[in-house]
């Protein structure tokens, strides 16, 4: 079922990052970039959301807050890190209060690094997590159905 | 028999009509903004996505009160439709919009309770718009029956101008449009998450989609209404006034803010009084 690929609903959290990525991550819906036209819309609701794009590295005081918005996420879910602070701590990767990037508390399934991240390259990773949410979800019908 | 056939083609063909009209809007709001916008069938992809996610219910009442809306609403609409009661219709669109607060209720979260308070403020400002339009028809064709309503020989709207342009400002409320989409909206999360849906997820979500979609029609139903009469041409015409009001809802989506509560009674109240009122007190003056 196709369902999924047409109709992924982001979710945008900003962990500790200096908010370049984040600004990138906006510019993929101005009119230059638009990835409306993929379906894909910006909701500020874990619950109504399918992917989660990650920007920034983790310190103690979001940790708890990242743990969170994954949980309240229903499946089937992909996380998406953007930037190099998300994927494994940057240039802050020495600091005292930064743990690391986001793999150090969730699951990630997609990295796209930059610094900031480029939105054609946010996109592109937006479209193979779309595609690996595809998967996940036949995995999910094909173990349910196995029962 | 024409009653049960109003009702199939109207359970059957409501949401479709609805999604397209849907997808339209995003689009429209899409060209507005310079950008290319969705498929026209993105609605439709929405739901079902939506229906094969996992529903993460936050109490247990939750889904039986979204179940609630979306089986009175389409009561509303299949009341409607078949030519019944338009007062009765209007009490049904009131308990289902009430189902539907009471959902949002339920749940812990301040966003969600936050919403629900912001509807009910609107359904304060909307609602005496609501009921004059009901007296408007009674008192400019002697019947509170649809089927009669659109029977006769002139359309409503020479006799009840300054209630139709009071309808479509408060048409802006029920479709959630800004300057008056407080309690939950398409685009913003801005302001409190999603408001009323914030603890809504996966299928729930999915039929309250659906049932939007229901009760836009409906809401389109009743703009027809106003233009509706004996010949046949009438239902073009009224086809052709639904499309350019939507048209105007979305444009005023797009170009104003949304206003606070207050300024949406006060505002509300004043033009419910300027063009209904005064349109009823002039057609009694007439008559």
């Amino acid at each position: 079922m196709k369902s999924l690929t047409r109709s992924p609903w982001l979710l945008h959290y900003d962990a500790a990052s200096c908010n370049g990525c984040d600004i990138e991550v906006l510019a993929c819906l101005t009119p230059i970039y638009d990835v409306e036209r993929f379906g894909v819309i910006n909701t500020g609701n874990p619950k109504h959301a399918d992917i989660l794009l990650i920007t920034g590295g983790i310190n103690e005081q979001c940790e708890s807050v990242v743990r969170q918005i994954y949980s309240q996420m229903p499946k089937p879910k992909v996380v998406v890190a953007v930037g190099i602070c998300a994927c494994d701590g940057g240039i802050f990767k020495e600091c005292y209060n930064i743990k690391g990037g986001i793999d150090t508390v969730l699951p990630v399934d997609i990295y796209v690094p930059g610094c900031a991240a480029r939105p054609e390259a946010i996109i592109d990773g937006v479209v193979k997590a779309v595609a690996l949410l595809q998967e996940k979800h036949n995995e999910h019908k094909k173990k349910e159905s196995g029962k | 028999m024409q009653t049960a056939i109003a009702i199939i083609l109207f359970l059957v063909f409501a949401p479709i009509i609805g999604g397209l009209l849907s997808g339209l809007d995003r689009i429209v709001t899409a060209r507005l903004q310079g950008r290319k916008g969705p498929p026209l069938l993105q609605p439709f992809y929405d739901v079902r996505k939506l229906l094969a996610k996992q529903v993460v219910l936050v109490n247990n009442v939750q889904d039986f009160l979204v179940y609630g809306f979306l089986v009175f609403i389409v009561f509303t609409g299949c009341l409607f439709f078949s030519g019944g009661d338009i007062l009765l219709v209007f009490f049904a669109l009131t308990l289902a919009a009430i189902f539907f607060m009471m959902s949002a209720c339920s749940a812990n979260s301040p966003y969600s309770n936050m919403g629900a308070q912001r509807e009910l403020l609107q359904m304060m400002a909307y609602e005496p718009m609501v009921l004059i339009v009901a007296i408007g028809f009674y008192m400019s064709t002697g019947t509170f029956s649809v089927a009669e309503i659109i029977a006769s020989d002139s359309p409503a709207i020479w006799k009840l101008p300054g209630v139709f342009i009071g309808f479509l400002f408060i048409l802006a409320i029920k479709l959630r449009k800004s300057p008056f989409d407080l309690s939950t909206s398409h685009h913003a999360h801005q302001e409190m998450c999603k408001g009323l849906t914030t603890e809504i997820s996966g299928n729930i979500l999915g039929f309250v989609e659906i049932s939007h979609w229901y009760e836009n029609v409906f809401l389109m139903g009743v703009v027809g209404m106003f233009f509706i009469h004996r010949p046949w041409w009438s239902v073009l015409i009224a086809i052709a006034v639904i499309l350019l009001v939507y048209f105007l809802e979305v444009l005023a989506d797009n170009i104003f803010p949304r206003i606070k509560w207050q300024l949406m009674l006060k505002v509300t109240w004043i033009v419910t009084l300027a063009t209904g009122v005064l349109n009823l007190v002039v057609l009694a003056a007439i008559e």
